[in-house]
């Protein structure tokens, strides 16, 4: 039974989170930051863009060095 | 766009996946039986079905800021895996999805497992083509199906990202019926650049918005992300091209140095 809900959970992580934890730690943290400087007068807008700009080549450098 | 856009990305999506899904259940039914391929991919669509169903109500009951910033991060995390699948595809560095190869090891793998035992009372008589018919529609139709929901209840409009769904299986079906072999010939990884384009710019906008972010220009700032990850995938793509020849180059004169 236990070994099944690790299963699960480890199908779960691997469906959401996929080959690069770091991509997703960095659209949660990326939608963090959005959400707090919302919450201020500064435009927020352009910091998911700005992450996409930058995790993506770093993931694909990570990629290509392997 | 916002339904065009919702259309083809599901659309796109599920094509993708369903050619990779056709191409196991061929090598099942090809390799063992036919009636049990048939029967577990069935089973498996019946299964994608019921989780639209049960889910897509409660998805498109939450509120609207809530339901974006959640799906939006999620569309983005996902956009950027197939963005990377994508790129590092058709930079070379990681080869081709290849059918007729994946095909090949599949009907192998699916001769050579032993015959399971017929049990008397069920209707399935393989087990193993079954199984593998069922497990591979169900695993390659489950990311589909969480787009399709995502995508629909942010566009508290499911029924269309349902129809654009069942439009790219019933195509893939009813081609790989009439083929009777892997369709090799589908651009899997341009339509696969084109999903995670399309995945990744509605994640940034709706991810910015459900975290209380306002584009400028509001909805019409779609018509600019969406070019511009595009652009910004593309230049990625030339980048690695460009970096993996000039690593090439000095190895293989390297190589023939006597």
């Amino acid at each position: 039974m236990t070994a099944r809900i690790i299963a699960l959970l480890r199908f779960c992580y691997d469906f959401v989170v996929g080959d690069d934890w770091r991509v997703a730690l960095g659209v949660a943290t990326a939608l963090a930051l959005t959400y707090g400087i919302s919450a201020t007068s500064i435009p927020a807008w352009w910091i998911l863009p700005a992450a996409v700009a930058i995790l993506l080549p770093l993931s694909l450098w990570r990629a290509a060095r392997r | 766009m916002g339904s065009g856009a919702l259309f083809v990305a599901v659309f796109l999506a599920c094509l993708v996946e369903a050619v990779e899904a056709l191409t196991i259940v061929l090598a099942a039914g090809a390799g063992r039986d036919w009636r049990s391929a048939i029967t577990g991919s069935s089973a498996a669509v019946a299964v994608l079905a019921l989780i639209v169903a049960a889910l897509g109500p409660a998805l498109t009951a939450l509120p609207l800021g809530a339901l974006r910033l959640v799906v939006g991060g999620l569309l983005l995390i996902f956009g950027l895996q197939w963005l990377r699948k994508a790129i590092l595809r058709a930079s070379g560095l990681n080869a081709m999805h290849d059918e007729v190869a994946i095909y090949r090891t599949e009907l192998a793998a699916a001769q050579a497992a032993p015959p399971g035992n017929h049990v008397s009372w069920s209707t399935v008589a393989d087990w193993y083509s079954f199984t593998l018919s069922f497990k591979g529609v169900l695993l390659e139709g489950l990311e589909v199906a969480f787009i399709a929901l995502t995508f629909g209840a942010n566009q508290r409009n499911i029924p269309l990202a349902a129809a654009a769904a069942v439009s790219a299986v019933v195509i893939v079906t009813v081609t790989g019926v009439a083929v009777r072999a892997p369709l090799a010939q589908v651009p899997e990884n341009a339509m696969k650049f084109a999903v995670g384009v399309m995945l990744t710019s509605f994640g940034v906008f709706w991810g910015a918005e459900g975290a209380g972010a306002s584009w400028p220009g509001g909805d019409a700032a779609l018509l600019a992300v969406v070019p511009a990850v595009a652009l910004f995938a593309l230049a990625l793509v030339a980048a690695l091209r460009l970096i993996t020849k000039s690593l090439r180059v000095p190895a293989t004169a390297q190589a023939h140095r006597p």
